[in-house]
């Protein structure tokens, strides 16, 4: 059977991008940032799953004001870079898993989790810079992957608990799939950031980490938090953080943290990173 | 508007995009949208007014908005700052030099103020407390 094994969430800054597609990553602003993925890196060599669930929210490329889907899972066999106004980014075609998604799809759906189902998907910074910051530059990525875009753009977002409850049913899902196959589960975006009228740069770092401790140990309750909570204490842009609850709950009850940083700023951001295995799966 | 929507207004400096906001910046953020294609911002670089005219059905305070580069304008008038984006990626700007213009700082200034660990929430979480 197929198993969630790891769990990982960062920040997905566009700039973080750019700065890896320009060869800027050693210049001293962005240097103690790409330090801190230093340790996943080379963790991520050594334990390449056959598939990511990456979860991460569409920047309007995808998705134009005509279609706002809650959840919408990439059952394509491959996804290109979109053009967010700029040009693709120069990163490979991000391969899909259209056995595993069809499956998840089928399973979510019975499950009561009404999901929209993407066989047509240009992927945007929020997918593709999670990935250049884990797998660096190769000529093709090392695994496939199943996008799941969440909305945190139009009002209201899922809930954290529905989050949490869709990461739970992801793991039912996936361990129901016949195949033995190793899956990891990214939660992409946040930390605490704001893009948007005067109060844009804030950030709430005592927050921030409360929210990486209560992940890792009491998801369940942190679930729980309002999207104001979210967006008086961790900035607009914060809201982001409901999807690392879909990653912490699809790892089960229990899981251990073998990496995190924490860093200001990444453009106008805070920058999380965390790296957990799930307590069912062998050390 | 329900008490959900209603409790964000007491954030300062904060607009969540609603689903009301969404329908009057719909246009909006479909001319944002439009950005994608590189032909289209060839022709919009070309003669905004005349792009904006021909192509989109927004207001004129809609447009006169994206013409002055006004974000915090945009954003009153239904835009959202993903669908924006396309605008000042198609001016060769970066998300941190297009958002310090909605702060009233010079970009200097706002990105040292990022560097020195951001925006304090303090005085930055309550309208009606003060906080």
């Amino acid at each position: 059977m197929a198993r969630i094994t790891h769990g990982l969430t960062t920040s997905h800054i566009p700039a973080v991008g750019a700065t890896i597609d320009q060869g800027r990553t050693q210049e001293p602003y962005w240097k103690p940032l790409f330090d801190g993925y230093e340790w996943t890196k080379a963790w991520a060599r050594e334990n390449v799953p056959d598939v990511v669930i990456l979860v991460y929210n569409d920047h309007a490329s995808a998705f134009t004001p005509a279609l706002v889907p809650t959840f919408a899972l990439g059952c394509a066999d491959e996804f290109p870079p979109a053009d967010e106004g700029y040009g693709p980014r120069p990163v490979p075609v991000v391969p899909g898993r259209p056995d595993l998604a069809a499956h998840l799809a089928e399973g979510l759906i019975l499950d009561e989790f009404d999901l929209t189902l993407m066989y047509d998907m240009p992927v945007d910074h929020g997918l593709t810079v999670p990935l250049s910051l884990i797998y660096g530059q190769p000529q093709a990525w090392p695994t496939t992957v199943i996008p799941l875009a969440v909305n945190v753009v139009q009002y209201p977002p899922p809930t954290g608990h529905r989050c949490f409850m869709l990461g739970q049913a992801i793991r039912r899902s996936v361990e129901r799939f016949d195949e033995n196959l190793n899956v990891h589960i990214w939660g992409t975006g946040g930390m605490s950031h704001q893009l948007q009228g005067p109060r844009a740069g804030f950030i709430n770092q005592p927050w921030d980490h409360a929210f990486m401790d209560r992940l890792l140990k009491d998801p369940a309750e942190l679930a729980r938090m309002k999207h104001l909570e979210y967006v008086r204490e961790a900035g607009a842009e914060g809201i982001e953080l409901v999807m690392w609850l879909i990653m912490r709950g699809a790892l089960g009850p229990e899981a251990e943290e073998l990496h995190r940083f924490y860093h200001v700023p990444g453009s106008n951001t805070a920058v999380g990173h965390m790296v957990l295995r799930s307590a069912e799966t062998p050390a | 508007m329900t008490s959900y929507t209603v409790e964000f207004d007491d954030i300062p400096g904060t607009r969540v995009f609603t689903a009301s906001r969404a329908k009057s910046g719909y246009a909006l953020n479909q001319f944002c949208m439009s950005l994608m294609k590189e032909a289209n911002r060839e022709r919009f670089k070309a003669d905004e007014r005349a792009y904006l005219d021909e192509t989109t059905r927004m207001s004129q305070e809609q447009k006169q908005a994206v013409l002055d580069r006004d974000y915090n304008k945009m954003i009153d008038l239904g835009g959202q700052i993903y669908f924006l984006a396309k605008i000042f990626a198609t001016d060769g700007l970066s998300y941190l030099q297009a958002v310090s213009t909605m702060t009233g700082m010079p970009v200097e200034e706002y990105q040292q103020m990022m560097i020195s660990g951001g925006r304090s929430p303090e005085g930055w979480r309550s309208i009606k407390d003060g906080d």
